[in-house]
């Protein structure tokens, strides 16, 4: 019987959470890494015993871990994240230069075909590539050296790069996004990118043919339309159709489109899941109420989904990488929040329930499908 | 260890024996201690002395440890 795994990173260590394809009952292992800051953890499509995460203090910065028996074990691999050549500056909060630093790994992405081989984005914003299991990492340096980093400044959380995507189609073609660079695309597997935010509009930006300083949040995409993508900005919800080259705003009728998290249906790409979030000053959701909403048309008509969440007191967030997808017949929605909660719903969100009620700040949740 | 005793090479040598501390008490590159990360000997901060000056003699001789000791900062 098909089963799944949900990977959780918090602030205080990563926890893996087990069931089987009915996913009511649940066994929690962990807390792995204790006291560490997990911002993601991540397992290799190719081999789903292979995990990786990412482990980081502000005491003993950046440390990495790899599994190879589905996270029952870890053990530490490379941790040396080393820009490539001349680390130049970007702008800081002030509007001064500051010289790139390497603070920490958000995101891991595991290549499709091969579980020696995976993504990782950095802060400050890079990306890097092993090739050997995570024992050794480089800098695809072209991103880092595009002609408009020297422009790139600092979201509130720091400048990290966020989201990676690769296209399931074609290898060479990987989506990343930086926060508050905007989106980015190569299409030759890392040699050159260009900013693919045209469309996205932002107040504090006056120009509105900006290639770049757009605070993208989150980047999702369905692997069977590798062409559309949705976003969750700094304010609104957006989709493009061609790969990034435009993008239109579906926010429609939310209530609020501010928030960080954003996913699509496993087998429903125009099937859409945000949770919306008061305001950018205000950072849980609106009047108390915990309130996924889908989009069944690809957006601009969205639904509240409640059942079983939180509708009163509730003043959570959810952040941009603690919500998931699996790939079970019936598609499983998975998101943690900042209380310390994971909840999922078994029934594409029609109906949710909590996994885990007291778990630190969630940082990242992902869940493998296993057969 | 051969050779004199400075925080710098008695980190080359705990690094060399224990890898995985590379990069959790001092950047990979820079060798500059981590900011959160504090050095004591004989009862002194010995944080902000220089990585390559002496040990105290009572460290050297084995007599004293050099505590590595993470801050004690809020989180």
């Amino acid at each position: 019987m098909s089963s799944v795994r949900v990977l959780v990173g918090t602030r205080k260590g990563a926890f893996v959470l087990s069931a089987d394809g009915a996913r009511k009952n649940w066994q929690v292992d962990g807390p792995f890494f204790p006291g560490w800051e997990i911002y993601h953890v991540n397992g290799s499509p190719a081999d789903p015993n292979r995990l990786y995460a990412s482990q980081t203090s502000g005491w003993f910065g950046q440390q990495m871990q790899r599994s190879d028996d589905g996270g029952k074990t870890w053990n530490p691999i490379g941790n040396k994240f080393l820009y490539d050549g001349e680390t130049g500056t970007h702008q800081w909060y002030d509007g001064t230069q500051k010289p790139w630093e390497f603070k920490r790994i958000w995101h891991l992405e595991p290549s499709a075909s091969n579980p020696d081989v995976l993504y990782a984005g950095a802060e400050d914003a890079a990306l890097f590539r092993s090739s050997d299991g995570g024992q050794t990492w480089n800098e695809l340096p072209a991103l880092r050296n595009h002609e408009s980093a020297p422009q790139w400044q600092p979201g509130a959380g720091g400048m990290c790069l966020h989201t990676i995507i690769v296209d399931p189609k074609d290898p060479k073609r990987i989506f990343i996004a930086i926060s508050a660079a905007g989106a980015f695309r190569t299409d030759d597997g890392g040699e050159s990118w260009k900013p693919i935010n045209r469309g996205l509009v932002s107040q504090y930006i006056p120009d509105p043919d900006a290639q770049t300083g757009h605070c993208v949040h989150r980047l999702a995409m369905n692997p069977s339309r590798p062409n559309v993508l949705f976003m969750q900005k700094h304010w609104d919800v957006m989709r493009t159709d061609d790969a990034g080259e435009s993008w239109t705003e579906i926010s429609g009728d939310l209530p609020t489109d501010f928030g960080f998290a954003i996913d699509v249906h496993a087998h429903e790409p125009d099937t859409v899941y945000v949770v919306p979030i008061k305001s950018d000053e205000q950072h849980f959701p609106l009047d108390g109420a915990l309130r996924v909403y889908r989009s069944r048309s690809g957006g601009n008509e969205w639904e509240a989904l409640t059942k079983g969440l939180p509708q009163q007191n509730c003043y959570v967030n959810v952040l941009r990488d603690a919500m998931a997808v699996d790939r079970l017949d019936s598609c499983g929605i998975y998101f943690g929040t900042t209380g310390g909660q994971v909840y999922a719903s078994a029934d594409g969100g029609d109906t949710w329930s909590a996994i885990v009620h007291d778990l630190p700040a969630v940082l990242s949740v992902e869940v493998q499908t296993l057969k | 260890m051969d050779g004199d005793a400075t925080q710098a090479t008695v980190l080359d040598a705990l690094e060399a024996r224990y890898p995985v501390l590379c990069g959790a008490i001092r950047d990979h590159t820079s060798k500059r201690r981590r900011p959160f990360i504090r050095f004591f000997a004989c009862e002194r901060d010995l944080s902000h002395d220089s990585p390559d000056a002496p040990l105290p003699g009572a460290v050297r001789g084995g007599d004293e440890p050099l505590l590595i000791v993470g801050a004690i900062a809020g989180g």
